[in-house]
């Protein structure tokens, strides 16, 4: 459940106690010893730009700004114009500050989200020097190049000056803030869950939902971006149900909370809403604090998997577009109203209200109830609206009829504004704070995440939801119902209805009721003027970039949101998009309609990556496997390579070896003359059974299985259905219905989806079952000469293993002494005497100890991946290097086990006329002609006096490796016409690491060609 | 996105592999064994090569790899991602058995 507590955030302190506390009220020159969420008995200290500064804890860095009278807070993107706080919420594109220093600094943090706490510093960004003194603020005089299009008008030429000079420079004077670039300290995490009804947002609408959701018993999660749950009642007077709207809110948030099938998240934006019913959402769970508390996360992502949504968003205010528009104290009305009523904040003395609808008068009833003064009430309609008369009467309100012309003020904020009526004529209005509301856009974006177009409702002048996708339903504000009775009606008949269609059978109890209020707008969007008037504040585009887009041609609203940036900064447009596209309306003579939106995209405010990555970064960015011998390997010291998501030894260096290639050629040896010991679990393993295995093998294998004898192993090749080669292993025969098949390390996944599909899709009518064992068997390879001896010592002494009593390519089950059964394979990968031996994994470590102890008498070697790299190459043996996804069975040397008695996958597509064609590259050996010559994979093979090229190009080198038998370096390639060139000598030409020279292609059997020393 | 396994019920979309279209039958050798090997090719690179590119609802393969394994054949919508149903696919490749899910 929440943190939320019912009492301590709503608690109201008398102004008298704050005092007492001993925080000087005069610190806070614009706080109102009026009511507020804000608890004074808790003073915090924060600074911004180096200034110590007091608030309360309830506040939010924005609205303790505002109650310390700071009005200036940022400087521009483009033009580095001063700029202040514009809302009081998530929209806010202005007041952007970087939070926190050193590896914790992040820039472009909303001023307005940001809840304040103890000892919280906070800098402008984006100026120098200083924030009053910035030296770019002459991007303004050359604001006649910074327009719509700049970069693709004014640095052109020269164009190699772009890169080295333009870019540079346009970057250091326009921007945000500066990333921390250290590593982040702290932890993301990833989280689920899951309910029936998701209520998004806790405003009138949003908890009428939930509490009919909750009471009819529906699973129901409330998430809230804010801190408090309420929404706009925690910033508007009102009654619900003949209580006062807050402590109607105090007693519907406690029902909540008392409902067990009911979570309430606040601090949770959801930002995405995605196919299935499933939502992301960003907790925010220590940035209200200092550094988050030891084992907690800072932010948690989560994924809500809903059945049905209720989304009651609410509504975003937007400006009107006027010259002057985004001089620091010019405010939106419902966010002068929220500093006032919410944290007892004045942002002005004398304020002035702009206004073309009804709801901007509410400002004008707040200030007056705060004891502020109001300048005058600008509204275009000409008169208050006639609930609003009263007012007027009793404070005798200056009310003109007409607009907002021009602001004055310097960078410290508004001194006054120009009011031009109707007839031209144009008055000064001294004010140290506008508010300003141009009317109110529902907030419809996460109903068109699945790519639904809102809606045009004339009557309110906005675009509403035209649907929504599927299970989720738009409720109050954000579906266009501004009224508090309408809002409470439609939350709750959504959440109603939501919980009956999720089979909830309890009773949802009845709508909360409100008187209904009147809304009414008349739509303006634009002050024509002289100055720069504001569309986008956070990318500096103005309403004179829009008509020039029109102009040159950029009328559609993808292309005018492209070519002037408009919308496209961290707060996406929540203020300026349909202002921008309602100028570019009037400038094309469309109607808003036609003119249309821009798509909306999840996600819907800024995650950071963190958040994403959760607990997926460094060591942990994907799980780890290890082998049964890991520890062990560990405690000798192995170097460990990965491969895929295991870990493997890739070889045991010793003391007094200088390099790798010392220890691993000293492996080779080890092996070569005495023996030596490879863990080889990571290796694919499929059990087979059934009575028609061996039929089912035939068919995904090349070669033939059912005619292998029970307690025999065979090298088995499988091709992919086009005919090319998908893996390779040992397939041996346990019993008549029984076999095991083996992987390679990287094709294990990949091969077992493979045989489930010919299983279940393909060839149903087979008796054949299959068992990933992969991580059920710990496998070693033993191998070099004095390999029987070894195993003799740890076998039980009746167990035969001579070469009548345990021939080349033979399997069975062998008693260990002390009595564990193993499986012994006596297959061979190195060219030597050698068997596997396979245990239960929880046997694997105490099997590698136990190799050590019987091969002491032999000197046994541990051997990695490299030293087994090695004599794979020196024997021949085909690796992932050749398996490289265009080779045939034929390119490999292995189109004589490619049966023609049967069908099996790939069968006919393999003998298309390309693949089977003379000329392809197939696997050769290459041995450069000057022995003491490094050979390098990748390098191309071309004719000997030939000019490199793509014409003379013939193939290339796969796998190298320095031969400790052949004192060489030698390798495998992939050559044209290979195996007729053998003797040849060829160009290797290796332009990456310019190297040109000569060598010889081979047989790829380097090593024992005649395959003695396994048979042995 | 979640997918409706028949076996583990309602799963999210990361436990499963997609693979493409469910409605090639691969050709049966021994069946086509008295055509012509141009036919018998012919056959096969139809199989594995040609495959519509619906814009709307088609047939696929889904992998529960994640879960139980299983080859599921999905009917989903390709433009709303819309999940009509879910079925296991025992024999929906082979030559001559019905589809499942049809």
């Amino acid at each position: 459940m929440s943190g939320y507590s019912q009492s301590e955030p709503l608690a109201r302190t008398a102004p008298m106690e704050a005092n007492r506390t001993g925080v000087a009220p005069a610190s806070q020159s614009h706080r109102l010893h009026g009511e507020g969420l804000i608890d004074r008995r808790q003073p915090l200290q924060f600074s911004f730009d180096g200034k110590a500064m007091t608030g309360f804890a309830g506040d939010t860095l924005a609205s303790a700004l505002v109650a310390n009278g700071v009005k200036l807070v940022a400087r521009s993107f483009k033009y580095h114009r001063p700029r202040g706080i514009l809302t009081a919420g998530s929209e806010e594109p202005s007041a952007l500050v970087e939070m926190r220093t050193g590896a914790r600094r992040e820039p472009n943090t909303r001023a307005t989200t940001q809840e304040l706490y103890d000892g919280l510093v906070a800098n402008s960004q984006n100026r120098w020097p200083s924030l009053r003194r910035d030296f770019m603020s002459i991007n303004q005089l050359f604001a006649p190049i910074f327009v719509a299009g700049f970069y693709y008008k004014t640095f052109m030429w020269p164009a190699k000056f772009w890169e080295s000079i333009y870019e540079p420079m346009i970057r250091r004077a326009a921007g945000l803030g500066k990333s921390a670039e250290l590593p982040d300290p702290d932890h993301y995490d990833k989280a689920w869950a899951h309910c029936d009804v998701l209520v998004v947002g806790s405003g009138p609408t949003g908890l009428s939902a939930a509490l009919a959701a909750g009471r009819a018993g529906s699973r129901v999660i409330l998430v809230e971006e804010d801190t408090l749950f309420g929404g706009r009642l925690l910033s508007e007077g009102g009654e619900i149900d003949g209580l006062d709207a807050r402590e109607w809110l105090r007693r519907a948030t406690t029902e909540l909370a008392a409902l067990p099938n009911v979570r309430m998240m606040t601090r949770t934006a959801l930002f995405g809403v995605y196919d299935g019913g499933t939502h992301a959402a960003l907790e925010r769970v220590s940035d209200n604090v200092p550094m988050p508390d030891r084992h907690q996360v800072r932010q948690r992502l989560w994924r809500i998997v809903a059945r049905r949504s209720v989304v009651a968003a609410g509504a975003i205010e937007r400006p009107i577009v006027f010259p002057g528009n985004d001089r620091p104290g010019v405010m939106m009305a419902s966010a002068v109203r929220t500093y006032v009523n919410r944290f007892a904040a004045l942002p002005g003395k004398r304020v002035a209200v702009f206004t073309n609808n009804d709801d901007g008068w509410r400002t004008v009833e707040a200030i007056q109830r705060a004891g502020a003064n109001i300048a005058a009430v600008v509204d275009p309609r000409g008169e208050a609206p006639s609930q609003y008369s009263r007012l007027v009467d009793t404070y005798d309100l200056r009310v003109l009829a007409g607009v907002v012309s021009d602001v004055k003020g310097d960078v410290d904020g508004v001194s006054g504004v120009a009011v031009t009526d109707r007839n031209g004529r144009t008055q000064r209005i001294d004010t140290d704070c506008l508010a300003v509301s141009g009317g109110w856009n529902p907030n419809v974006g996460l109903s068109c995440f699945h790519r639904g177009k809102p809606v045009w409702r004339e009557d309110i002048a906005a675009f509403v939801p035209g649907g929504a996708p599927k299970g989720m339903a738009m409720a109050g504000a954000a579906n266009g119902e501004f009224s508090l009775a309408g809002c409470l009606r439609e939350g709750h008949n959504a959440g109603a209805n939501a919980a009956a269609e999720c089979g909830a059978a309890g009773k949802p109890g009845e709508a909360p009721k409100a008187d209904d209020e009147a809304y009414a707008i008349s739509p303006l969007w634009h002050v024509k003027g002289k100055g720069k008037a504001f569309v986008d504040f956070q990318h500096d585009v103005t309403a004179s970039d829009v008509t020039l887009a029109q102009r040159e041609g950029f009328e559609s609203v993808e292309h005018l949101k492209r070519y002037t940036t408009l919308g496209m900064a961290t707060d996406q447009g929540k203020t300026s998009n349909i202002n921008g596209l309602a100028i570019m309306a009037e400038a094309t003579g469309r109607t808003i309609p036609e003119t249309g939106t821009t798509i909306y995209r999840p996600p819907y405010a800024p995650v950071a990556i963190g958040a994403f990555a959760g607990h997926h970064r460094d060591e942990n960015f994907h799980a780890t496997r290890l082998t049964p011998s890991h520890h062990w390997a560990a405690r000798q010291g192995a170097v460990f390579v990965d491969t895929g998501l295991w870990k493997r030894a890739q070889w045991y260096p010793r003391a007094g070896e200088k390099d790798w290639l010392e220890s691993v050629t000293r492996e080779v040896k080890a092996v070569r003359n005495g023996v030596g010991f490879c863990d080889v679990s990571t290796l694919g393993k499929v059990d087979v059974r059934g009575a028609d295995a061996g039929t089912f093998l035939d068919r995904v294998y090349i070669n033939a299985f059912s005619s292998l004898a029970v307690g025999k192993a065979r090298y088995g090749l499988m091709l992919r259905e086009d005919g090319i080669v998908m893996d390779d292993g040992t397939t041996s025969r346990l019993a008549e219905d029984h076999y095991f098949l083996t992987t390679t390390t990287a094709k294990a996944g990949p091969v077992m989806q493979h045989l489930e599909f010919c299983r279940q899709v393909l060839f149903p009518e087979l008796d054949v079952q299959l068992t990933s064992a992969t991580d059920q068997w710990a496998q070693f390879s033993i191998a070099g000469p004095n390999t029987r001896k070894l195993l003799q010592a740890l076998v039980d002494p009746s167990e035969d293993l001579t070469n009548e009593g345990f021939p080349f390519m033979g399997v069975r089950e062998v008693k260990l002494r002390g009595g564990v059964t193993a499986r012994l394979f006596r297959i061979s990968f190195s060219g030597e005497m050698a068997f596997e031996i396979s245990v239960p994994a929880r046997y694997g470590a105490a099997m590698a100890e136990n190799l050590m102890i019987a091969g002491k008498p032999y000197g046994v070697t541990p051997y990695g991946t490299e030293a087994l790299g090695v004599m794979r190459i020196e024997k021949g043996h085909v690796a992932g290097p050749e398996l490289n996804g265009t080779t045939t069975a034929d390119d490999l040397g292995l189109g004589k086990m490619m049966s023609k008695k049967k069908d099996f996958i790939g069968r006919v597509m393999a003998g298309r006329e390309a693949l089977t064609a003379p000329n392809r590259q197939v696997v050769v050996g290459i041995k450069p002609v000057d022995r003491a010559r490094r050979l390098r994979s990748g390098a191309h093979v071309i004719p000997k006096g030939a000019t490199p090229g793509p014409q003379t190009d013939q193939g290339y080198v796969t796998s190298v490796c320095f031969s400790p038998m052949l004192e060489q370096w030698i390798g495998l390639g992939l050559v044209e016409r290979g195996r007729e060139r053998v003797g040849e000598i060829v160009r290797i030409h290796d332009p990456l690491r310019s190297e040109d020279y000569e060598a010889e292609i081979c047989s790829p059997v380097f090593y024992d060609p005649e395959g003695v020393r396994q048979r042995g | 996105m979640r997918i409706a396994c028949p076996f583990c019920g309602e799963r999210e979309n990361g436990e499963f592999t997609y693979l493409g279209d469910a409605s090639p039958k691969r050709p049966n050798f021994a069946a086509d064994g008295g055509e012509s090997p141009e036919r018998v090719e012919d056959a096969f690179y139809d199989y594995v090569y040609l495959r519509d590119n619906v814009a709307g609802v088609m047939h696929e393969y889904w992998y529960h790899g994640g879960g139980c394994r299983s080859w599921l054949v999905a009917q989903r919508n390709t433009v709303t991602h819309e999940f009509i149903s879910v079925t296991a696919a025992p024999g929906a490749g082979a030559a001559q058995a019905p589809r499942t899910g049809e």
